[in-house]
């Protein structure tokens, strides 16, 4: 095992952009993915129906296909088809439609929004119909019962699911150096073409990932411990320890 | 224009298709291992012996952390140099060279075994103790008790998760195409690069795999109707 390559400060500065690339496309995938699973949940539960079943069907194929073939349908497929639209090439998003960044942090949100769409619609569906009627006698509006009543009590149904899908999320991280961009695998696969070492630098990434599901899997106890009445069960245990 | 990509798409549907059979070969393969490497996971971890459970806690917990096109492309390469070097620590200095489908069904099995570790646990735990307790006083033997009781008594559990399985790995063998085997992801990748239409065969490619998924998910429904024969309705 060779790791001197590591006090190259060419090479840390290759890890250390895909660290923070992989933990940037994390977050914004994970902000934005997490806001289109409510809009795509809700759709489905109370939109017309008509958009409930095309936001079905979009559901079913985005999870019935490979997130792989997803992301070279849209930056090979779609990518090389949108300069020949007359206006694009010179419009103020070109730059951005050339991105690595900006396929993988699309095509992720849109895998979150499917994926975790099913998980809060069920969430949805599973709050107790009578919670939402009381919300109805106290003349609560429909928005303040969505947003005080219905979407709290499905989160807290659903945490723990949550903490899963984003742990995928975050393992599915590498398959945009496939596409060029440099995240962590990217960055481990540069030093792999320029040292001739086959496997230090991936078990150094295998190491960083393996760090990183933990701090995320603690991340989401502590939230799923702080959220109000999510684990009853802990928050029992607290109250009957004296003090 | 249209016709010359017409005549694209027909000249390659054939190894397309042949792609989508070897991708569903090596499905199935790695799924029958990886069942196999789920039940002794799940016993090493529900064993009574300290050593055996910390082994099978240790093998799903690793393989689960580590995003699987990393450990694809490390087991691809490492499969290969670690059974050489073992043959050469035996004193046989033959170079072996292990064909990319036996390596891509290696390494899918073992990532998948992992995940069919957690699945058989639960789906173990969940079994009421009194029916085991019951085939013991019956006399039954280890091997009686396990496949007439405990595998009987835990499909209904294990079911949905092992479909969720299945339906991921068929997913997963598109990552094998990274590393450069022939399957149905890589050959559409040919087929668009030669023919520039990426478009096309990347949307093909698409529509086989929710064709797999999707005949599966029916094929799974009527096996979990079939496993919960006799039980009350959910």
């Amino acid at each position: 095992m060779d790791f001197s390559w590591l006090s190259d400060p060419f090479y840390q500065r290759y890890l250390w952009t895909g660290f923070v690339n992989t933990l940037w496309l994390v977050a914004v995938s994970g902000t934005l993915g997490l806001a289109l699973a409510v809009a795509l949940a809700l759709a489905r539960i109370q939109g017309p129906r008509p958009l409930a079943m095309l936001v079905h069907g979009f559901t079913t194929v985005i999870r019935g296909t490979p997130l792989l073939v997803q992301l070279f349908f849209f930056y090979d497929g779609v990518g090389r088809l949108l300069p020949e639209i007359p206006g694009v090439r010179d419009s103020l998003i070109w730059p951005m439609l050339r991105d690595p960044f900006f396929y993988g942090a699309l095509i992720f949100t849109i895998s979150v929004g499917a994926y975790t769409g099913e998980v809060i619609r069920g969430a949805l569906l599973s709050v107790p119909d009578g919670e939402l009627a009381a919300g109805r006698a106290f003349g609560l509006s429909r928005w303040q019962i969505l947003h005080r009543l219905w979407l709290p009590r499905a989160f807290q149904l659903c945490l723990p699911t949550l903490t899963g899908e984003a742990i995928l999320l975050l393992k599915s991280v590498p398959l945009v150096s496939t596409i060029a961009m440099m995240d962590l695998l990217k960055a481990a696969n540069l030093v792999r073409d320029e040292t001739f070492l086959v496997y230090e630098p991936l078990l150094l990434i295998a190491g960083i990932y393996i760090a990183l599901t933990l701090i995320l899997t603690g991340a989401m106890r502590l939230i799923e411990h702080r959220f109000p009445g999510a684990r009853p069960a802990a928050i029992r245990r607290r109250r009957l320890l004296p003090g | 224009m249209s016709s010359y990509q017409n005549a694209g798409l027909l000249d390659w549907a054939a190894p397309i298709l042949h792609g989508a059979l070897v991708t569903l070969e090596i499905a199935l393969l790695a799924y029958a291992i990886g069942l196999g490497l789920g039940l002794l996971g799940a016993g090493a971890r529900l064993s009574a012996w300290p050593p055996l459970r910390a082994l099978g806690t240790l093998y799903s917990t690793l393989v689960r952390a580590v995003p699987e096109l990393l450990l694809i492309i490390l087991l691809y390469y490492a499969g290969t140099q670690a059974l050489n070097a073992l043959l050469n620590a035996l004193g046989d200095d033959t170079h072996v060279e292990i064909g990319g489908f036996v390596c891509a069904v290696g390494v899918l099995a073992f990532v998948q075994g992992a995940y069919m570790t957690e699945v058989f646990r639960g789906a173990i735990l969940a079994i009421p103790r009194g029916q085991l307790e019951a085939a013991d006083a019956y006399g039954f033997t280890r091997w009686t008790r396990f496949h007439r009781i405990v595998v009987p008594a835990m499909l209904p559990n294990a079911l949905p998760g092992m479909s969720n399985l299945w339906l991921i790995l068929v997913k997963d063998t598109a990552l094998i195409s990274v590393v450069g085997f022939e399957e149905l992801f890589f050959t559409a990748q040919q087929a668009a690069a030669s023919t520039r239409d990426y478009f096309l065969f990347y949307a093909a490619a698409g529509a086989l795999y929710l064709v797999m998924t999707l005949g599966s998910n029916a094929l799974f429904a009527r096996a979990e109707r079939h496993v919960r024969r006799g039980q009350p309705g959910l």
